[in-house]
């Protein structure tokens, strides 16, 4: 297995756990146990009081005198009044809970809030790249093909945003978009911020891909045998940028993953009770920056493996494409 | 030569006619996405019973809000250029001071992180090259990469908690709360006490990927065959990489010092939100949560002016270092 598959298994990884938040989850992000403010994570046991080693896993309800609640794999939650909830990985009976991240100080469940938190803060990561890169190489290409002052005026704005202290245009960018809305349009408005504050980087890039593979023998080729701009463009010049739009979002993607996780710390993302990692993070300092409380870490840590990974997922890309040219990987 | 072309070739008027370009631009683009914004300052006051829906109107007309856009953009750009920077929606106050005593925070905490940043990055970074193929220097490399990767917020917040639980250092503002100014030496003493805190900080975040740089740096230069052919004369190792090399290295090393500075800047507002450092950070931050237009404008356009005036150092200070540079 190559750095590149290896790493590229792991960050799919992660995505695949965010996107299954649902099931993955214990319960709703949103529920309160109310009766349960900060509880610690809860420990799952195999072998009980008297030493007997049981298959199935276990939690305690209270305190480790009481009964056993099995843990139940794939199994209707069941909410505290009886009701029947959604199917869920790992399920346990009332009074018992399973809190594997422990709750915040709401009684929310840690764990089930980090799978749903980790859907906006990368999939806004993702959008924010995407969104980000079509601009980019929008831009790019028609700055890099068109040449002139079409080209001059689209550097002149990279420039322009490149200069610019990148959170304060963030910020700037983020005041024009209205502050409480829902949740889908809170990200949809932080996804076009981080694309709009972007955009210049990848572009500059494109452009450069472009302008040299204009020149090429290929290329020049096929104006002679008379295809058409938009031909060259799309059939010649674009696949070429393509690749380089690749590499760049392995670097964008963990860039606005973070830019996305800064503005809800600064409270200008999702709202709550949507969680995203960092309006958790912020719940850490919030929490009397008490030692008491570790678990409500657990998003932090979560941030840095997965920025691990990202940047793990980068270097792989960045070193395949020095070995080989541009476009080879296919 | 006509004068127009030896002014045209001095490089610093031509540093300020482009920021000054640049600065129009801005201007124009923070303007008009403050226009875009849904509601204004008086949301607020709309809601409340005390004043009349009339009232409102006429607040904000004397905010000059009932005008039509390039109107106020024009007599906007009239007044900052009498140094006007208006009035704050929700202070209620000019806003040129209160920006001022901000910017001047930031750029004391900026300033002192940058000097901490490159005396730290330089000696570490000679290091890492020299001691390239032994154990001791790729650690150190991949502990500098390791850090990098670690997000800017969390180092801040890990300092911080830390900080809090050994209860040593202050862990917000500038001064202490008991402060009352006796004497010159005490005030010093207790804002460097303040400092230590968001430039470790900042330090932390910003040495990491510059130490990897001048590493590489260094090792382009240690490269060089004319330093083969200087340590075979027997000139001394260490006058080799402190000296030769290191001169050889300095070029990218004085464009990476004006990068760094618009890099620790962008990230010295998360440090000022996070440790409550009375920065433009926090400022614009809330002036953006009070829908504060004006000062949101403000805080924009001064922190792209000290920006510019970073970066336009550090270009003037590659041409006086590095005489290939045409001007």
């Amino acid at each position: 297995m190559t750095p590149t598959i290896r790493t590229a298994m792991g960050v799919g990884a992660v995505y695949a756990i965010v996107l299954g938040a649902a099931l993955l989850s214990p319960y709703d992000p949103a529920t309160q146990h109310r009766d349960r403010p900060l509880a610690p994570p809860t420990r799952v046991h195999v072998v009980d009081r008297d030493g007997r080693v049981h298959l199935r896993p276990f939690v305690y309800a209270d305190d480790e005198s009481g009964p056993t609640y099995p843990v139940r794999f794939f199994a209707h939650e069941v909410d505290e009044d009886g009701s029947i909830g959604s199917r869920r990985l790992l399920a346990v009976d009332p009074p018992a809970h399973i809190f594997l991240a422990g709750t915040d100080e709401l009684g929310r469940d840690q764990f089930s809030r980090l799978l749903y938190g980790g859907r906006i803060s990368l999939g806004a990561g993702v959008l924010a790249g995407a969104l980000a890169l079509t601009i980019g190489l929008l831009l790019g290409c028609v700055a890099g093909f068109f040449g002139g002052w079409i080209d001059a005026a689209v550097m002149a704005a990279s420039d322009l945003f490149m200069a610019l202290p990148w959170l304060y245009l963030l910020l700037a960018i983020r005041a024009a978009l209205p502050l409480d809305v829902s949740p889908g349009r809170a990200l949809a408005s932080v996804v076009i911020v981080i694309g709009i504050a972007g955009w210049a980087r990848p572009a500059r890039l494109i452009r450069s891909v472009v302008l040299s593979a204009r020149t090429r023998d290929y290329v020049t080729a096929a104006a002679a045998s008379g295809a058409s701009r938009a031909r060259l463009m799309l059939a010649h010049v674009l696949p070429e940028a393509f690749s380089v739009a690749l590499t760049q979002a392995s670097i964008l993607v963990p860039q606005y993953t973070l830019a996305e996780i800064t503005l809800s710390f600064f409270g200008l993302g999702v709202g709550e009770p949507t969680p995203s990692w960092g309006t958790m993070i912020n719940a850490m300092l919030r929490q009397e920056l008490s030692a008491a409380h570790w678990w409500l870490a657990a998003p932090a840590a979560a941030l840095v493996v997965v920025s691990l990974l990202y940047h793990a997922a980068a270097d792989a890309l960045h070193q395949r494409s020095q070995v080989l040219p541009a476009g080879a990987w296919r | 030569m006509s004068l127009v072309r030896v002014v045209g070739r001095s490089v610093v008027v031509r540093h300020l006619a482009r920021a000054l370009v640049e600065l129009l631009a801005v201007s124009l683009i923070a303007f008009a996405v403050t226009e875009l914004a849904p509601g204004d300052g008086f949301g607020q006051a709309r809601l409340e019973r005390q004043l009349s829906p009339a009232a409102v109107d006429a607040l904000r007309s004397r905010a000059g809000l009932d005008r039509p856009f390039l109107a106020r953009y024009a007599s906007w750009v009239a007044s900052v250029a009498h140094g006007d920077l208006g009035r704050s929606i929700a202070y209620g106050a000019p806003i040129a001071p209160l920006v001022a005593r901000r910017a001047l925070n930031s750029l004391l905490l900026v300033s002192a992180s940058l000097a901490v940043t490159w005396i730290l990055v330089l000696p570490l970074g000679v290091w890492m090259a020299a001691r390239d193929r032994s154990a001791d220097g790729r650690l150190l490399a991949a502990g500098a990469t390791a850090l990098i990767a670690v997000p800017d917020l969390l180092i801040a917040i890990a300092l911080l908690l830390v900080a809090a639980a050994s209860g040593v250092l202050p862990t917000g503002g500038v001064r202490g709360a008991g402060f009352t100014g006796a004497g010159r030496l005490a005030a010093i003493g207790d804002l460097v006490r303040h400092l230590v805190l968001p430039v470790a900080a900042l330090t932390l975040i910003a040495a990491p990927p510059l130490a990897r740089h001048v590493r590489a740096s260094m090792l382009d230069a240690l490269r060089a065959p004319y330093l083969l052919a200087a340590a075979a004369r027997g000139i001394p190792y260490r006058r080799l990489l402190w000296r030769s090399a290191l001169r050889a290295a300095a070029n990218p090393l004085v464009s990476l010092f004006g990068l760094s500075f618009a890099a620790l800047f962008s990230a010295s507002m998360i440090v000022e939100v996070v440790m409550s450092w009375p920065g433009l950070g926090p400022m614009l931050l809330d002036a953006v949560r009070s829908r504060d237009e004006p000062l949101v404008l403000a805080g924009v356009m001064l922190s792209t002016v000290l920006l510019l005036v970073g970066n336009g150092c550090a270009d003037v200070l590659l041409r006086a270092v590095d005489p290939r540079i045409a001007a």
